[in-house]
């Protein structure tokens, strides 16, 4: 459905140029959540805007629906930006307009008649369940209620793609939990295709069937979200499945210069073995659970374990080998917490 | 006791003219100036870098003509435009002629403070339009004019009360109006109460026009 290919970005305003993106290639399908997932500065931002060419990319090309995006004239452009939703992060909506109001912006830009206007933005706030704010405007609104209203906007013309920039970043937890909630519900009935770019590992856990990760502008690994994170291979998509926190005391060892402090990422059928029962059994080494924590990644469990083992040199060694031919991830830790 | 109300009588049996002459100058003025300050101020800040209707060179001229007429003092902008104010009205002087330096000191204030007021709508409303496919008429009309409304709305009454001020000035050289009552009997008459009379007018007139403007930006923000 969109396929990017050889996809470069250089911003000039600064001296020699800014490479935002560097040769980015992926394939989004048809009713596909696609989760571009970095850190601040990563270029997540401007790659997303480069799908509708908010961002005029500088090389490389954007193919939707068999058309490239990179050469669409202004005429065109406007065409397809109509059957391409878009939401933000701060929402974006008209402030001096009610909710029915901006609902109809993008119905009154294409010209439709009032009657349909009318019958349209009915069905969209019975989609995104806010029938009762019909007449308010977005000062009396929560942020939850906004980003609703947006993505009621951005359905307004029926596109086949929504985008969502950071949709979810300035939301609580709750409101996020119910904004996704939202998004997989369109993206199932009204077989919408999803692109959206976050920060947020909950957003990527919870609604992504497939994943990219970027970093300094290139895609750093993608795929299937939880092939991508269980067997993650760069030190960025690792760094997302950290989620529990770590900070070992080193007073809280009994014997801190021989212990090997290990952060153990387990996945799915591997949650239900008892393996360090067996590294302690098979292995003679003591193993002591410092910090610890299960989730799940599509309804697909993962966990991370933080352990201290102690123990010979070799017969640590040989436990851990264990742990990673099993398929664990293991990752030795300093005793601040920090990978080394 | 008595001084006082035969001055106030003098004062209120004097001021109908002048007061209206003022109004007019001010009301026409205004008008005229919204109607061009308004169009230039909108395309000078859609052209600028960035923008959505980026013209680089457009965008240089139209700076350079109202930093220009901005820099002028108004007093000698009024002799410098005889003219031109002989061309459209006929005469240089009067009343009905000070609206043609009073509307030209006026455009380019309007014009900043439309681009002001457009260049401050927050970006992301704009991409939003963008991105629904909306083209540059659209946008302006249906996005611009109307978030920026209560900023223009209360730019409006900025520039209603300079050009109160500004006419006072016109009175001056024969402009007629408030100004020219308080010079003529004021100053150059020697009556005092004429000319404190002028200035209390003048007075309630700046704070009840502020006072309506106050009214209409906060019923204009939603």
């Amino acid at each position: 459905m969109i396929s990017i290919e050889g996809l470069y970005k250089t911003f000039l305003d600064t001296e020699g140029g800014i490479e935002a993106l560097k040769d980015i290639n992926l394939k989004i399908e048809k009713g596909d959540i696609f989760g571009i997932i970095g850190l601040s500065g990563a270029g997540k931002s401007t790659l997303i805007r480069c799908i509708n060419r908010l961002e005029e990319p500088t090389k490389g090309s954007i193919i939707i629906d068999g058309k490239d995006v990179v050469n669409l004239d202004k005429n065109q452009l406007r065409d397809m930006r109509r059957n391409i939703g878009m939401i933000f992060q701060h929402f974006n909506l008209l402030s001096r307009k009610n909710c029915k109001e901006n609902i109809a912006f993008p119905l009154k830009i294409m010209k439709y008649d009032k009657e349909q206007i009318e019958k349209r933005v009915d069905e969209l706030l019975d989609i995104v369940e806010l029938k009762d704010k019909k007449l308010a405007y977005p000062s009396q609104l929560s942020g939850g209620q906004k980003q609703r209203v947006a993505i009621a906007r951005a359905l307004a013309t029926k596109p086949k793609i929504l985008l969502c920039d950071e949709a979810t970043s300035a939301l609580d937890p709750n409101t996020t939990a119910s904004i996704l909630k939202l998004l997989k519900n369109i993206n199932k009935t009204l077989g919408i295709t999803i692109v959206l770019i976050t920060h947020q590992m909950e957003v990527i856990k919870e609604i992504c069937n497939k994943v990219a990760v970027i970093s300094n502008g290139s895609i750093v690994e993608q795929g299937n979200t939880y092939n991508v994170f269980s067997k993650p291979s760069h030190e960025i998509t690792k760094s997302f499945l950290k989620d529990v926190t770590l900070n070992i005391d080193k007073d809280s060892l009994d014997d801190p210069e021989n212990t090997k402090l290990v952060r153990i990422t387990f996945f799915d059928h591997k949650a239900k073995e008892p393996l360090i029962y067996k590294i302690i059994k098979n292995f003679d080494v003591e193993a002591n659970i410092l910090s610890g924590k299960m989730s799940s990644i599509q309804g697909r469990t993962y966990g991370n374990l933080v352990v201290g083992l102690r123990g010979s040199n070799g017969n640590v060694k040989d436990a851990i080998d264990y742990l990673k031919d099993e398929g664990l991830v293991v990752e030795g830790l300093k005793h601040n917490g920090s990978s080394n | 006791m008595e001084a006082l109300i035969e001055s106030i009588k003098k004062v209120v049996l004097l001021m109908p003219v002048p007061l209206f002459e003022t109004f007019y100058m001010v009301f026409a003025s205004t008008l005229f100036s919204v109607i061009f300050g308004m169009p230039l101020g909108i395309i000078t800040a859609i052209s600028e870098k960035g923008n959505i209707w980026e013209k680089k060179n457009l965008n240089r001229i139209l700076n350079s003509v109202i930093n220009i007429t901005r820099s002028f003092p108004f007093i000698i902008l009024m002799i410098a435009v005889f003219p031109l104010t002989k061309l459209i009205v006929g005469k240089r002087i009067g009343t009905t002629a000070a609206i043609v330096p009073l509307t030209i000191a006026a455009i380019p204030f309007v014009a900043r403070l439309v681009e002001t007021a457009i260049k401050e709508i927050n970006p992301g409303i704009i991409e939003a339009a963008l991105s629904m496919g909306a083209d540059v008429k659209q946008i302006v009309f249906r996005v611009m004019i109307p978030e920026a409304l209560p900023s223009i709305a209360s730019g409006i009454i900025l520039t209603i009360i300079n050009l109160i001020g500004y006419s006072a000035m016109a009175g001056a050289i024969g402009g007629g109006g408030l100004g020219n009552l308080a010079i003529r009997y004021g100053y150059q008459g020697f009556q005092e109460d004429v000319m404190i009379g002028t200035v209390i007018v003048l007075i309630l007139m700046v704070q009840i026009i502020q006072d309506i403007g106050t009214r209409i930006y906060r019923k204009l923000l939603k």
